[in-house]
């Protein structure tokens, strides 16, 4: 192709953009995308972690006035007139956290962010496939997020009725849950529901017709063949969670019966809806969408880790095909497994068993890429970099949390522990300790890829150590918390005597939590000050093989001026081939004289 | 001509196929999402129905669902035939299918807003019965991605007029036409399941 041939094709798909607009507010360059996505979801993790801080001091201090904020926002919001946390206000807090966390910053930040940053570049293209529906995809997150503000402002507060919205709690307006509060979140969850939509059916085509010359499936980065899976999960698991929701809508506001039964009775008083419906029904609906967003949480973070441990090991990662076959077959299972979230709803047992033996399945997958990741460490070369410590955390609380997954995959243990602070402390060491410590991990990465400039160092460890320090302090005593019956979304524990005992490790874990709080300014701070005055990066600071650190930084608009033709797989590191260096990136043609790889 | 058309004649025939099934992919998936949602509805419908719950006398007039299947089934077909005749780069004609599709969907909105009239005027609102609910449920949101083609529709027609397709680039009719026949196919399913079982 002739040089103008290619400007006429880039021009044709992709046209730089000269004004304020279009370059950084409706923009539909994948890498500004990333970076909307990237600080808007980086805001509602700052609220997030606000809102579980305010939970963590009601449960430790129980109805004693908020530090500050109390003060400040007597009366309104969750405080009461004292300035303690409200009964409602509590519900409220647990439920918006957890919404927030998981619709407005895991998802759109390993995802919306660094899968919309890394997929051209990992893959050899100038861009999505879509860039109209990408741009599209994150300015429906936005006003989705905007919703999902604007319920805390509702008369009577936001949505209470837990993240799950489980009805009929959440189903008759006005009764329980506050009327506008519900539905402004239901709202929200459409819409970032239908921008996940977009955002994986883009990824999708990107990965599957996008791919430069040579850069065949077994030649994907790992973050890739993450991403591949997480799309296919959005695409078609998050049209459930709309679809559910949207029945949610209609029986709140139309006042349908779909998931309210005959006879129901709320406050002493019939219900006027007719019924007819099955409570039980909105939690398969439910459950279908949301055991794949659990995977959806974690596979790019084992994406990011598998790259990025294998970059610092300076060793390809171990068993990359075995890697492959294990997130698919995490994604086949993980469509068919969402009933052990029922184990105590009412749930035939037989269909429980069936639930459960596909459940202890995952284990298997998991593990092989458990073990993959170690034996990508073994007799590696290690770098202990700060991405390199994020991510060899990112497993070793992968294993915590993965371990005590198998404790609830098992029915008659999980009728034990259902609903207590076990399964706290196993979502947080999955999507905390696991997913976040990836977060940080893919951030300190690519940031010179990102922003042209690197984070600093010393700051990265000293935010590494506190951070998993206070993390393990803060989640770890769950476990026992659970083991001791110690309920979940429970405002006052000192209510049940046996709970009393608990106290002190209540306060512990807050105390733990705060400092966590506040160990992450350390990142804030060294990511913003970095972004604005860190030292100019190289280009491929890390000595990586993959495509992205063959480009220069900053990352021109059209990421590749020639598109490259790929020749080997991702992780060509201490290849002889590439003696006396050890790496070699995968654009290298084979170079003659050496055996090819 | 316009600029997008100039670039046309640059890009090669090999591009244009290219891009024609990268957006055929994208249309693809986005349909196998639609699949899902409305699966959701149906899935819930059927273990409600199968569960006796739903087994009351329903108001809904077959000769309305039969007049409206026979509508969208022929503006599937007059659909097809734009997209033939776009493929042939014949304007005059697609425009023609594309406003006849256009108004075979307004056709059928006007039966469902007279149907919709008279559940309301009988007093069968969505609270009235759980089985009213999943009608209007299920009908709404078809409802919607009819008005959505018809959308779709309109901006084609515009476009066809302005002359922005020709015969080797005619892709959004081809994508609204796959987006079409599954609205189509939707009804194909929501007739029987609500009208005749």
């Amino acid at each position: 192709m002739s040089a103008e041939t290619v400007n006429a094709v880039v021009d044709y798909i992709h046209p730089e953009p000269t004004d304020f607009f279009h370059k950084y507010v409706w923009s539909y360059d994948h890498k500004i995308v990333s970076k909307q996505y990237l600080w808007t979801s980086l805001m509602f993790l700052v609220l997030g972690g606000s809102l579980a801080m305010l939970l963590r001091w009601q449960i430790a201090y129980p109805n004693q006035p908020v530090p500050v904020w109390g003060h400040l926002l007597k009366g309104i919001f969750v405080f009461d007139s004292t300035g303690a946390i409200s009964s409602d206000g509590y519900l409220q807090l647990a439920t918006m956290h957890g919404l927030i966390m998981v619709f407005f910053v895991i998802i759109p930040l390993i995802v919306g962010a660094f899968g919309n940053f890394l997929i051209p570049l990992h893959i050899g293209a100038r861009d999505v496939a879509f860039p109209f529906l990408n741009a599209l995809s994150y300015w429906l997150y936005l006003p989705a997020g905007l919703f999902m503000l604007a319920s805390f402002f509702m008369a009577k507060g936001a949505g209470e009725a837990g993240w799950t919205s489980y009805p009929p709690l959440s189903d008759v307006a006005g009764a329980v849950a506050p009327v506008w509060g519900m539905n402004f979140v239901l709202i929200a969850l459409f819409l970032a529901g239908f921008s996940s939509i977009l955002g994986g059916l883009n990824f999708l085509a990107t990965i599957i017709r996008m791919r430069a010359p040579g850069m065949t499936w077994s030649r994907l980065p790992l973050t890739t063949w993450a991403q591949f899976i997480t799309a296919i999960f959005q695409v078609l698991a998050t049209p459930m969670l709309a679809a559910g929701g949207a029945m949610l809508f209609f029986d709140r506001v139309f006042h349908t019966s779909f998931f309210l039964p005959h006879g129901l009775v709320i406050g002493q008083e019939a219900a006027a809806n007719t019924g007819g419906g099955f409570p039980l029904l909105f939690q398969h609906i439910f459950w279908f969408y949301a055991h794949p967003a659990v995977y959806i949480l974690i596979l790019p973070s084992m994406g990011f880790a598998s790259d990025i441990l294998a970059a610092f090991s300076r060793k390809p990662v171990f068993g990359y095909r075995a890697m492959i076959i294990s997130m698919i077959s995490i994604m086949g299972l993980g469509f068919i497994v969402w009933g052990h979230h029922m184990f105590v709803s009412g749930l035939n047992p037989i269909m429980g068993m069936a639930f459960m033996v596909s459940t202890v399945f995952i284990a298997l997958p998991s593990g092989v890429k458990v073990f993959n990741w170690m034996g990508t460490l073994w007799g590696g070369a290690i770098r202990l970099e700060p991405p390199m410590l994020y991510a060899i955390s990112f497993v070793s609380m992968f294993i915590v949390g993965g371990l005590s997954g198998i404790f609830m995959a098992a029915s008659p243990v999980d009728i034990y522990i259902h609903d207590t602070y076990y399964i706290i402390a196993h979502f947080h060491y999955i999507v905390f300790g696991a997913t976040l410590f990836a977060v940080f991990a893919a951030a300190t990465y690519w940031f010179p890829k990102m922003f042209g400039r690197q984070m600093n160092a010393k700051l990265s460890y000293l935010h590494w150590g506190l951070s998993f320090l206070f993390f393990n302090l803060a989640f770890f005593p769950m476990h026992f918390l659970g083991e001791a019956g110690h309920m979940r979304r429970l405002m006052t524990s000192t209510g049940y005597e046996f709970l009393n005992p608990m106290a002190p490790w209540n306060e512990f874990i807050t105390l733990s939590a705060f400092a966590l709080g506040l160990s992450q300014i350390l990142f804030a701070y060294n990511f913003i000050y970095s972004v604005f005055f860190g030292p100019k990066a190289e280009a491929n600071p890390w000595e990586a093989a993959t495509l992205e650190w063959t480009i220069p930084v900053p990352v021109p608009h059209y990421n590749f001026k020639v598109i490259p033709t790929v020749y080997r797989g991702p992780h060509e590191y201490s290849s002889p081939e590439a003696a006396p260096a050890d790496w070699i990136a995968q654009n290298v043609p084979p170079i003659r004289g050496k055996a090819a790889h | 001509m316009s600029d997008a058309s100039q670039h046309h004649a640059i890009l090669s025939p090999a591009f244009h196929k290219d891009r024609r099934n990268l957006r055929a992919l994208g249309m693809w998936l986005f349909l196998g999402s639609e699949v899902m949602f409305f699966t959701a509805f149906f899935g819930a419908y059927i273990v409600v129905r199968s569960a006796g719950a739903a087994s009351v006398a329903m108001p809904l007039e077959r000769m309305w669902g039969a007049l409206n299947t026979v509508v969208l089934i022929t503006s599937s077909l007059t659909m097809a035939l734009a997209v033939q005749f776009s493929k042939k780069g014949d304007r005059a004609k697609t425009g023609r299918y594309l406003a006849l599709t256009f108004l075979l969907a307004c056709c059928f909105l006007v039966v469902k807003a007279i149907e919709y009239t008279h559940h309301f005027m009988e007093g069968n609102f969505p609270s009235h019965d759980i089985f009213m609910g999943f009608y209007f449920l299920l009908t709404g949101f078809h409802g919607l991605h009819v008005l959505g083609g018809m959308v779709a529709m309109g901006i084609l027609w515009w476009r066809n007029r302005r002359g922005d397709f020709n015969e080797h680039y005619n892709d959004p009719i081809e994508m609204a036409g796959l987006y079409w026949h599954f609205v189509d196919l939707v009804w194909i399913f929501l007739f029987p399941a609500l009208y005749l079982l």
